[in-house]
C-alpha cells in the first residue's frame, strides 16, 4: 500500500517538474532557439487537452454504463481532424491572418468586430465551461480520495473540499504565472503548451499502462478479453442510434467550439503545416486512448464490488490487484488530464473575459482620450489574472454546490451541447457572406437559451432549480415547453432532445435573421476577408482617411504591446514607407495593421474602439466600400489603358523603324547621287570642254564643225533637260507652281502621251479606249506629263521578252484611277519605298540615262492636282496606279 | 492586376495533387458514414450481434482512416498556391 504521503510528495514533485519545463521552455523560446516549441509533434500533443480528466476517468464509467457510446466522442474530433480541409484549414488561416485571439474573438470580428457578440460569446462559454472546470477539480480530489480510502484514511467531506481548494489554487497560480507573463502580439505561451505536451505524454501512457495491465496482467490476453467483454452487462449490441450520431455529431462541434480547443487548435498555432501531421497523429493519440477503455470498464465490473464508481476504474482496479505504482502513475495521468485541461480553458475563458468584458467597460467608462492616459497594458494583464481566479472560483462554486455527484459523463455532455450554439455563427461565418451580426446574435441567444432550460437546469435535478412540475405540465401550465418535450414531442432523449432542438431552432434563427438584416460596411468587409480568405491575403482597409496623429497611436500602442514592440513595429512600418524617422505617416493601411497587431493582444473589438477614439471615428462607411471595389476597376482599367496604349506604342515604333530605315536608305542614296549628279552634269560638260576646243583650235573640215557643234549641242541640251528637271522638281515641292486648269478626257491625254512617247514600236500597248472616257478637269500638261513619265519608264526598264505595257482604266470608289501595267520583273518589295523619292534610281545610271527625277515629279505632281500615284504591287509586273483628280 | 486565370488543364503533378485534396475532402463523409454502419445492426437480445464485433469493427475503421489520413498528408504537403501569393505583410 502507498503512504498518502507518499503519493501527496509525488504529486507536488510532479508539479514541480512541470514548472521547471515550462520555464526552461520559456527561456528556451525567449532566446529564439524554441524552433521545436513550434514543431508539429508539440502541436498534435497540445491538442490532446481535447481528452481531460473526462476522458480519463470518464470514458471508462460511459463505457461501463454505456457500452461504446463512449467512442462517439472521439469519433467526432476523428472526423473533424482528418477532415481538416473543410474547415480548419480555413479556421487556422482565419486566425493568424486576423490575430484571432479566442472563439468570442473570432465571432466578433467576422461580425464587425461587435463588441454585444463577444460578450455575448464569452458570457455562453464561461457558463457553459464552469461545470467542466468543476468536474476537472472533482475527479482530482476523488482521485486522491481513493487513496486515502485505500491507506486506511478515509476522508470527510470537508477534507474533499479542502484538498479541491487548494488544487484550484494551485492550478490558478501555474495559470497565472505562465499563463500571463506577458501580452503578447500573436498570444502564443510556450511555457503552457509545453507543459500540456508532456501530461500528454504522461496521460496517454498511463492509460495504455493500465489497459496493457488489466488486459494482459489480470484478464489473461485478447481472447479472454474479448469472451470477458461478450459475458458482461454491455455485451449485447444495442445502441441508440439517435444518441450515436447525435454525440457524434455534438463532438465534432464542440471541438472545434470549445474555447480551449480553440486556443490550441487556432491560437496557438505556429504553424499552418503543423495540421498536416496533426490530421492523423491526434486522431491516432485518440484512438489509443480509447483503445482500452472498454476492456478496463467490463474487467473493473467484473473484479470489483459491485456499487463501485465505474468512473474511478482506471485508479482502483490496479490498487485492488496489488500494483500501487501502476496506481500512482495511473493518478498522474489523471492529474494531467484534469490539470491541462483546466490551465488551457482558464486561459482561454481568462482572455475572452479580459479583451471583450472588462476592457470595453473600461474604455466605456473612462470615455474619450482614455488611449493616452491610462496604463491599458496592465488593465489588461490584471483582468486577465483575475479572471482566472474568478474561473477557477466559479469551478470551485459549482463543485460545492453540485456535491460533486453527477456522472462525468453527463456534465461534460452539458458543457458540449452548451458551447455547440457556437457552431452555426462560426460555420455560417466562415462560409457564407450573407451572416449577419443580428443573425449571428439570435442564433446565439436562441440556442443559448434553449440548452438553458432544456438541459443546464434540469441537470440539477427535479425542485433543484426547476420544480418538478413544470417537468410535468411546463411553464405556467404551457405544455408545449416542458423541458424534456419542448412543442409536445414526447419520448425523446433528453440529451438529443436538446441538441436537436437547440440546434435546429438556432440555426435556423440565424439564417432567417441573417437573410432579413442589412449588415453594416465593416461587417461585409469582415465576411468577404473571412469568407475569402485564400483568395486575397492582403488586409482590407477598414479606416479612411485618419485624423489621428502617429504619436498618439505610438503612446497607445505602447500601452497595450509594451513600448519595445511598439516601437519597433512602428519604425518597421516608418521604413516600409522610406521615412528615417521612428514615426510613419498616418495611412489608412499602417491603421489598419496597426489595429491588427494590437487586436492581437486585446481582441478585434476592443483594438477596433480604441483605434476608433483616436482616429475619432473615421472608420469605413458604404461609400468607402464602394470606392475601395471602385479603386480596384479603376486599376483595372487604368492597366487595360496602359495596354492598348503600349500596343499604340509598339505599332509607333515600328513605324519609326520603317520611317528609319527608309531614311537610313535614301540618306546613302543621297550620298550615290551626289556624287553620280556631279558625274551626270560633268559629263556633258567634258564633252562640251573637249569639242569647243577641238573648235577654238580650227583646223577642220566644215563637216566635223558641224559634227562636233552638233554634239555639244545635243549635251547642252541634255544637261539643260537635268537642270530643268532638277528646277521643275523644286518648284513643284516648293508649291510655287501654277495649274493651267482645262478640260479635256483621258483619252486624249494618253494619246497625246503615247505618241510623244513614240511608243508602239519597240513595246506593244494595250488600252480599252472605250473605258478611258472620261471627263477631266484639270492641269492637262502635267498630267500628261505624268504619264509621259509612266510610258517612259515603262519602256526604259521593262526586261520581258515582249513587252507589254497595259493601260487600264476602271472606276473605285468613286474616283477614276489608271494602272500602268507592264510585264517585267516588277520592282522588290524592299525598293517600292523608295521609287517615289528624289534622286533614286534602282538601276544602272547609264541604262536608265535619266537622273532618277521622274517619279518623285510625278508624285509631286499628282499631290498637286489633288490625286494620287501609288506602286501598285502584285500584278505580275512593275504597275503604277494612278487616281485622277475629281472631275469638278 | 488581371483576375489570374484558372487553368482548365494541369501538368500530371498538379492533376495528382488536385485528386488527392479530393480524397481529403471525401475521406471525413465516407468515414462518418462508415461509423455509422454498425446502427443498421439487428439490436438487442439474440440478434447475435455483439459489442465486441462493433468495437473491433470501429477500430480497425478508426486504424484505416489514420493510416490514410497519414499517406495523404505525406503526400500532399502543404500546397503552395494555397499560400498567400501577394503581400507578405
Amino acid at each position: 500500500m502507498v503512504s498518502f504521503q507518499f503519493l501527496v510528495f509525488v504529486a507536488v514533485f510532479y508539479v514541480a517538474f512541470l514548472f521547471v519545463i515550462a520555464f526552461a521552455a520559456e527561456r528556451s523560446a525567449a532566446k529564439g532557439k524554441g524552433k521545436w516549441l513550434r514543431s508539429p509533434i508539440i502541436y498534435t500533443l497540445s491538442l490532446s487537452i481535447y481528452c481531460t480528466a473526462w476522458t480519463f476517468y470518464g470514458a471508462v464509467g460511459y463505457a461501463a454504463r454505456s457500452g461504446l457510446e463512449y467512442l462517439t466522442i472521439y469519433l467526432g474530433p476523428t472526423i473533424v481532424m482528418i477532415g481538416w480541409w473543410w474547415v480548419l484549414r480555413k479556421l487556422v488561416r482565419i486566425g493568424r491572418m486576423h490575430r484571432i485571439t479566442s472563439i468570442a474573438d473570432l465571432i466578433s470580428s467576422r461580425f464587425g468586430k461587435s463588441t454585444s457578440l463577444g460578450v455575448m460569446v464569452t458570457l455562453l462559454m464561461v457558463v457553459a465551461a464552469t461545470p467542466y472546470v468543476a468536474l476537472q477539480l472533482q475527479s482530482v480530489t476523488q482521485s486522491i480520495a481513493v487513496f486515502s480510502q485505500s491507506a486506511g484514511q478515509g476522508w470527510v467531506t470537508d477534507d474533499l473540499d479542502r484538498a479541491t481548494l487548494w488544487v484550484a489554487v494551485g492550478l490558478a497560480i501555474f495559470t497565472i504565472v505562465f499563463g500571463t507573463r506577458n501580452l503578447d502580439a500573436n498570444e502564443r505561451h510556450h511555457g503552457i503548451v509545453i507543459a500540456i505536451a508532456v501530461e500528454a505524454v504522461v496521460k496517454l501512457f498511463a492509460l495504455l499502462a493500465v489497459g496493457i495491465f488489466v488486459v494482459w496482467g489480470v484478464a489473461g490476453g485478447i481472447g479472454p478479453t474479448l469472451e470477458l467483454i461478450d459475458k458482461s452487462p454491455i455485451a449485447e449490441w444495442d445502441q441508440h442510434s439517435g444518441r450515436w450520431v447525435g454525440l457524434t455529431f455534438l463532438a465534432g462541434a464542440a471541438f472545434l467550439t470549445l474555447p480551449r480547443m480553440f486556443q490550441v487548435l487556432v491560437v496557438e498555432n505556429a504553424d499552418e503545416n503543423n495540421l498536416l501531421m496533426a490530421s492523423w497523429a491526434f486522431p491516432l493519440y485518440l484512438m489509443l486512448m480509447s483503445l482500452f477503455v472498454v476492456p478496463i470498464a467490463v474487467v473493473g465490473l467484473d473484479r470489483l464490488p459491485a456499487g463501485s464508481n465505474p468512473d474511478l476504474f482506471v485508479l482502483t482496479l490496479p490498487l485492488a490487484e496489488g500494483q500501487s505504482f501502476l496506481a500512482i502513475f495511473s493518478f498522474l495521468g489523471g492529474l494531467s488530464s484534469a490539470t491541462s485541461m483546466v490551465i488551457v480553458a482558464t486561459i482561454a475563458l481568462a482572455t475572452m473575459i479580459s479583451n471583450h468584458i472588462v476592457t470595453p467597460i473600461w474604455l466605456t467608462s473612462k470615455g474619450a482620450g482614455a488611449m493616452v492616459s491610462g496604463d491599458v497594458r496592465q488593465l489588461v494583464i490584471g483582468a486577465r489574472r483575475l479572471s482566472i481566479g474568478g474561473v477557477l472560483l466559479l469551478g470551485y462554486v459549482y463543485y460545492l454546490l453540485s456535491g460533486g455527484s453527477a456522472a462525468l459523463a453527463a456534465i461534460g455532455l452539458i458543457s458540449f451541447t452548451g458551447v455547440a450554439q457556437i457552431l452555426p455563427a462560426l460555420i455560417g461565418g466562415l462560409f457564407w457572406r450573407g451572416a449577419t451580426r443580428w443573425g449571428a446574435v439570435a442564433g446565439i441567444g436562441v440556442g443559448f437559451v434553449v440548452w438553458t432550460w432544456t438541459l443546464l437546469l434540469p441537470s440539477f435535478g427535479p425542485d433543484a432549480v426547476v420544480p418538478a412540475a413544470v417537468f410535468d405540465n411546463g411553464p405556467l401550465g404551457l405544455r408545449y415547453l416542458r423541458p424534456y418535450a419542448l412543442f409536445g414531442i414526447d419520448g425523446i432523449d433528453p440529451q438529443l432532445h436538446a441538441i436537436l432542438w437547440s440546434m435546429i431552432l438556432n440555426t435556423t434563427i440565424f439564417f432567417v435573421v441573417s437573410v432579413l438584416t442589412f449588415p453594416q460596411p465593416l461587417e461585409r468587409l469582415q465576411g468577404a476577408q473571412f469568407v475569402n480568405v485564400f483568395e486575397h491575403s492582403q488586409g482590407a482597409r477598414a479606416w479612411t482617411q485618419s485624423t489621428a496623429e502617429a504619436e498618439d497611436l505610438l503612446v497607445m500602442a505602447q500601452r497595450i504591446i509594451g513600448a519595445g514592440e511598439a516601437q519597433a513595429l512602428f519604425q518597421r512600418e516608418a521604413q516600409l514607407q522610406g521615412k528615417a524617422s521612428y514615426l510613419p505617416d498616418v495611412t489608412p493601411d499602417f491603421v489598419a495593421h496597426l489595429e491588427r497587431e494590437l487586436a492581437g493582444s486585446v481582441g478585434a473589438a476592443t483594438a477596433h474602439a480604441m483605434v476608433g477614439q483616436l482616429t475619432q471615428g473615421v472608420s469605413v462607411s458604404v461609400e468607402d466600400l464602394i470606392a475601395v471595389a471602385d479603386e480596384a476597376a479603376q486599376i483595372l482599367e487604368y492597366s487595360n489603358r496602359l495596354e492598348a496604349k503600349s500596343a499604340e506604342q509598339e505599332r509607333t515604333a515600328l513605324q519609326l523603324r520603317e520611317a528609319n530605315e527608309k531614311l537610313t536608305q535614301l540618306s546613302i542614296q543621297k550620298d550615290a547621287f551626289l556624287s553620280q549628279i556631279s558625274h551626270e552634269l560633268r559629263t556633258p560638260m567634258t564633252s562640251i570642254r573637249s569639242f569647243s576646243e577641238i573648235l577654238r583650235d580650227g583646223d577642220m573640215t566644215a563637216d566635223q564643225t558641224v559634227r562636233y557643234s552638233g554634239i555639244i549641242h545635243a549635251e547642252a541640251v541634255r544637261l539643260t533637260r537635268l537642270l530643268d528637271d532638277l528646277l521643275d522638281l523644286s518648284v513643284l515641292e516648293n508649291g510655287q507652281v501654277t495649274l493651267n486648269m482645262q478640260r479635256g478626257t483621258l483619252r486624249d491625254l494618253i494619246d497625246q502621251a503615247v505618241s510623244a512617247t513614240g511608243s508602239g514600236q519597240a513595246m506593244a500597248i494595250k488600252r480599252r479606249p472605250a473605258e478611258e472616257n472620261v471627263p477631266l478637269y484639270t492641269d492637262v500638261d502635267r498630267l500628261t506629263q505624268v504619264f509621259i513619265n509612266l510610258i517612259a519608264n515603262a519602256q526604259k526598264y521593262c526586261d520581258g521578252e515582249k513587252p507589254v505595257l497595259r493601260i487600264v482604266t476602271r472606276q473605285i470608289g468613286g474616283s477614276s484611277v489608271v494602272d500602268f501595267i507592264d510585264n517585267g520583273s516588277g520592282i522588290a518589295k524592299q525598293n517600292q519605298q523608295v521609287i517615289f523619292e528624289k534622286f533614286s534610281r534602282l538601276t544602272d545610271a547609264r541604262k536608265a540615262g535619266g537622273a532618277g527625277l521622274g517619279l518623285a515629279i510625278c508624285r509631286e505632281i499628282m499631290t498637286r492636282l489633288g490625286g494620287e500615284i501609288a506602286y501598285l504591287p502584285g500584278q505580275g509586273g512593275a504597275a503604277f496606279r494612278v487616281v485622277l483628280p475629281p472631275a469638278s | 492586376m488581371a483576375a489570374p486565370k484558372k487553368l482548365t488543364f494541369l501538368e500530371r503533378s498538379s492533376y495528382r495533387r488536385r485528386r488527392i485534396r479530393d480524397v481529403m475532402r471525401v475521406m471525413p463523409i465516407a468515414g462518418l458514414l462508415l461509423m455509422f454502419l454498425p446502427l443498421l445492426w439487428p439490436k438487442g437480445e439474440g440478434s447475435g450481434y455483439f459489442t465486441s464485433a462493433a468495437l473491433i469493427y470501429l477500430f480497425v475503421l478508426w486504424v484505416a482512416l489514420i493510416v490514410i489520413a497519414g499517406v495523404l498528408a505525406r503526400y500532399l504537403g502543404i500546397e503552395p498556391d494555397s499560400l498567400p501569393q501577394q503581400d507578405k505583410r
